[in-house]
């Protein structure tokens, strides 16, 4: 019996809430305040670019140097968010499923790269890997070179993505009824087979939404990037923070606006998704 | 490492084998150990490195180092750019929360969607965005020099940039909280004679604390280790426009670890408050929520 | 009248949630709005309330037009379907609430909560919270808080949807009780006729936004003013018939034509009560064999199966039931003894307002 909960019909009639007050006050300050701090800036970058013209915009966007940071930028921030993408389910799984010593501290440290400034994730990553730091003097003598390295900049953003896809998948496996899995038992399905068949398919959406806000984050990354990575290959962050140091503010905006265009269709995707993943929930 | 590895059953309640469900212990240990090493190098070697490396020359180096005045000034501007900040934003999340869960209008998807914006945005972008608006070539540069103000390198477009990259945190924590209790407590108040601010200090107020709480806390986090967006506007003038996290960088770059670890660890030390503060929050809510929701064994009827 | 409503409707875009509604309530009244769930009875309500703003016409309350009095200004108690107590203040908190906004005196406020939780069999429980609190209890504090600031009318929405079904009929019994002690105008919302028959004194029947009928539980019972009254109201045989040689008939069942042409159709409806049953299976006009008995307590009901496989359902007492002496599978015989005709082909079928026929004029008639 649900006795306690009100058994109220959410979304079912439609209903006229404005019986409350505070529409108009709310509407207001929510639509002024996003205005003036959000919109107006970014739509003077999109004014600003408009002005530039097509073959200036390419020529800025498309020069060889813009094109190997988006190289570095997207492969790195790719990479990345597949490793957060396998790791992260691992650990959502193990962290719901199973009982283990340490269990509530790993569970507590998975937003520790959420509330660390990235700035000093970045300096105390790039100290941990260098020829002298803890884990860098095994890994540079067997040829890992990961501090100011390629392979840096991915570390860099699998830490700082860490937390994306394990939060996302945590409240999902914990509401997977176990009688479903049973029934798949009693179906004659092997433990293997019950997790990619019945498991899994519940899981993708919201794997892929974890994903896609760690890519988007990754993306975006700067601060803790920049500790980390070699001098020979720059984040498309980097560029754009060099075009402004020399006051090439075109050069910096054609960049700004292929970034931004990038994380905007990243984020409807993650919109899609989620959509998606809600489709059984109805 | 060598404790038993039991298969979580229910919430407490009397642990059935779940044979249907239950993986072979040797997965269970493999997985473990492969979570542990994962989470070992990417989450608890970094932090004990940040402690480590502070601590290297031992504990006078490291309180000495923060005593430069460049630095006692970056603590100084980041704690005024977080003061101006979580207000502002707490403010706003509360008032959009209340908005995007209490009614019903056309836009609202698109409304939700423009307050997760800033999450997508990368902050060197952010920063960029307040420099071509107020900077010297910026669309109001000419106007605001004319005027002798100074927003671009100063501390106005930290303060604008903070603004920018928080925007989200206080009200992504309320709108789930507050569409997940409905509006029937604040009708109740209504009919009770209440005004509508009755109704929000009273009855919506307390019963979204914590949620509130979580949310500040999160942004209180960010707003204090911005660096990108924080980075572009600053113009990193030493002991004027230097925050926390950008002095940080400076000192690395002169290669004085000991003072920039000294500075980070004491960064660290601020996010396992958070996580803390951030575990017991959850801690209490799924208990207030673990409550609501049991059934009423006691049933006394008289 | 306390509370009257002219020609009142509510429309959400196209949709007519509630379609020029009119009825009123008299002082002290204990009234039920019944009806199929999404029948427009909680809209009503809240309009009521004013929680919600009709689209067209007139709300009274004591003879004063209320449409554009805000809903603070009303001085109604309303009882929210899930109760909505304020879960982060105790019992006598929630009840003191809107003593407090109307700024009683601390006295006389801490008096009245006192009052009601002894009124309310809520002694002691004052301190706790309302998560510590039985199903039952929560409803309690609920009217309690609704009924502290001494509303004029009091409005419960669903009050008996979120107990379960143990307390239900004891829930039901103190609220007439309750009403009987406080005399206060009261008017609720159920989908559940049986609990509308036994707790209301009259009855305001909806479905898709119109009303229906009103009347005493009685009335409409028995003279329900059209077929979905009667058949929402209570258990209802209904048969399709079709006049054949001037009378109507389904199988062997046959009842006069009522005016309808040959070969037209007819919808007429019986109650349980009505079928006569006896063990001598020559005695009433049917035959049929008793299939099923259904143990309701007081009461039996019995399903017999015709010849041809028409399925009639019968209710008499345990008493009547002991004295024919019957068993599942005996041969018995059956006539009903009063009918209602709900819609004839000529209508179109609709429903229609209709006369009850006794059973007299069905022997004589064939």
């Amino acid at each position: 019996m649900n006795g306690g909960k009100p058994s109220g019909k959410p979304g079912g009639r439609p209903r006229s809430r404005r019986v409350l007050p505070g529409f108009g006050l709310t509407l207001g300050v929510t639509l002024g305040y996003l205005g003036v701090l959000v919109l107006i800036p970014l739509g003077a970058l999109f004014l600003k670019a408009s002005g530039m013209g097509w073959a200036e915009f390419l020529k800025a966007a498309g020069s060889p140097r813009a094109m190997a940071s988006y190289r570095v930028t997207f492969g790195s921030a790719l990479l990345a968010a597949s490793v957060n993408a396998v790791m992260g389910t691992l650990m959502a799984w193990v962290l719901v499923r199973y009982r283990f010593p340490g269990r509530r501290v790993l569970d507590a440290l998975v937003d520790f790269p959420f509330a660390l400034p990235t700035a000093v994730g970045g300096l105390t990553l790039a100290n941990l890997f260098a020829a002298k730091g803890w884990l860098g003097r095994w890994l540079e003598p067997m040829g890992w070179k990961v501090a100011y390295a390629p392979a840096g900049i991915v570390v860099a953003l699998v830490f700082i993505g860490l937390p994306f896809v394990v939060r996302s998948l945590q409240p999902v496996l914990e509401d997977i009824d176990h009688e479903v899995e049973e029934a798949a038992a009693t179906l004659g399905a092997g433990r293997l087979r019950t997790f990619g068949q019945v498991i899994l398919p519940t899981l993708l959406p919201s794997i892929l939404t974890g994903f896609s806000l760690a890519l988007a984050r990754a993306i975006g990354e700067y601060g803790s990037v920049i500790f980390i990575a070699p001098k020979e290959s720059e984040i498309a962050s980097q560029l754009i923070w060099y075009r402004l140091e020399e006051y090439d503010y075109a050069g910096a905006m054609a960049i700004a606006v292929v970034m931004l265009v990038a994380s905007f269709a990243l984020l409807a995707g993650v919109n899609l998704a989620e959509r998606w993943a809600s489709r059984f929930q109805r | 490492m060598s404790a038993r590895l039991t298969r979580r059953g229910g919430s407490g309640a009397a642990a059935k084998p779940r044979r249907g469900s239950e993986d072979p212990a040797w997965v269970r240990w493999l997985l473990v150990g492969v979570c542990l090493a994962f989470a070992g190098v990417f989450l608890v070697l970094p932090l004990i490195n940040v402690f480590g490396q502070a601590l290297a020359r031992g504990w006078r180096a490291s309180v000495g180092s923060l005593a430069h005045p460049d630095t006692l000034e970056a603590f100084k501007l980041t704690a005024w750019v977080t003061a101006i900040c979580v207000p502002v934003n707490t403010a706003f999340g509360v008032a959009a929360a209340w908005l995007v869960a209490r009614f019903e209008f056309r836009g609202k998807a698109l409304l939700v969607t423009l307050i997760d914006l800033p999450f997508s945005v990368s902050p060197v972008v952010t920063g960029m965005l307040f420099v071509l608006l107020f900077g010297l070539r910026g669309y109001l540069g000419a106007w605001l020099d004319a005027r002798d103000i100074q927003v671009i390198f100063a501390t106005p477009g930290i303060v604008l940039a903070t603004l920018f990259v928080t925007v989200p945190f206080v009200a992504r924590e309320l709108i789930p909280v507050m569409q997940a209790q409905g509006s029937d407590a604040e009708q109740a108040a209504l009919t009770l004679g209440a005004s509508g601010w009755q109704a929000f200090w009273h009855v919506t107020l307390p019963s979204i604390k914590w949620g509130l709480l979580y949310g500040v806390i999160l942004c209180h986090a960010r707003a204090v280790g911005e660096f990108g967006a924080v980075a572009v506007v600053s113009g990193r003038v030493s002991g004027v426009t230097d925050t926390v996290p950008l002095r940080i960088e400076k000192l690395d770059n002169e290669y004085n670890p000991v003072a920039a670890f000294t500075l980070a660890a004491l960064l660290a030390l601020l996010a396992l408050v958070t996580l803390g503060i951030k575990t017991w929050l959850e801690h209490r809510q799924q208990g207030e929520l673990a409550r609501a929701q049991a059934p009423m064994e006691a049933s006394d009827e008289h | 009248m306390s509370i009257e409503l002219k020609d009142v409707s509510k429309r959400f875009g196209p949709v007519a949630a509630v379609d020029r509604v009119s009825f009123q309530v008299g002082d002290g009244e204990l009234v039920a709005l019944l009806g199929p769930s999404g029948g427009g009875k909680t809209t009503v309500l809240r309009m009521i309330a004013g929680l919600e703003e009709p689209t067209e016409g007139d709300i009274l309350v004591r003879g004063q037009r209320v449409n554009d009095v805000p809903v603070q200004r009303r001085n109604i108690g309303f009882v929210f379907q899930g109760y909505a107590l304020f879960k982060t203040m105790s019992v006598a908190d929630n009840i003191a609430f809107g003593l407090k906004i109307k700024k009683w005196p601390s006295a006389e406020r801490e008096a009245r909560v006192e009052e009601l939780l002894r009124l309310f069999g809520l002694e002691g429980l004052g301190r706790r919270f309302p998560h510590q609190l039985s199903g039952g209890q929560r409803q309690r504090v609920a009217i309690a808080r609704a009924l502290a600031p001494r509303p004029s009318v009091l409005l419960l929405d669903e009050p008996f949807g979120a107990v379960d079904a143990k307390i239900r009929q004891e829930l039901r019994d103190w609220l007439v009780r309750m009403h009987d002690e406080l005399s206060v105008t009261t008017v609720f919302v159920t989908h559940d006729q049986e609990e509308a028959m036994e707790v209301a004194s009259r009855i305001v029947i909806f479905s898709r936004g119109r009303l229906e009928q009103v009347g005493a539980p009685r009335v409409v019972y028995e003279e329900p003013a059209n077929e979905f009254v009667a058949r929402f109201i209570g258990v209802l045989n209904v048969l399709e018939l079709r006049v054949e040689g001037g009378v109507a008939r389904l199988n062997e069942l046959t009842f006069p034509a009522h005016g309808v042409a040959e070969g037209q159709g007819l919808r007429i409806g019986f109650r349980p009560y009505a079928v006569q049953v006896s063990r001598n299976p020559r005695e009433h006009r049917y035959r049929a064999t008793l299939r099923h008995v259904y143990f309701l307590g007081v009461l039996m009901r019995l399903e017999l199966a015709t010849p041809s496989g028409l399925v009639v359902r019968s209710r008499i007492t345990k008493d009547e039931f002991t004295r024919l002496g019957l068993a599942e599978g005996d041969e018995v015989s059956f006539h009903v003894r009063e009918y209602r005709v709900l819609a004839r082909d000529g209508d179109g079928l609709g429903p229609e307002v209709s006369a009850v026929h006794h059973a007299g004029t069905l022997g004589e008639g064939i």
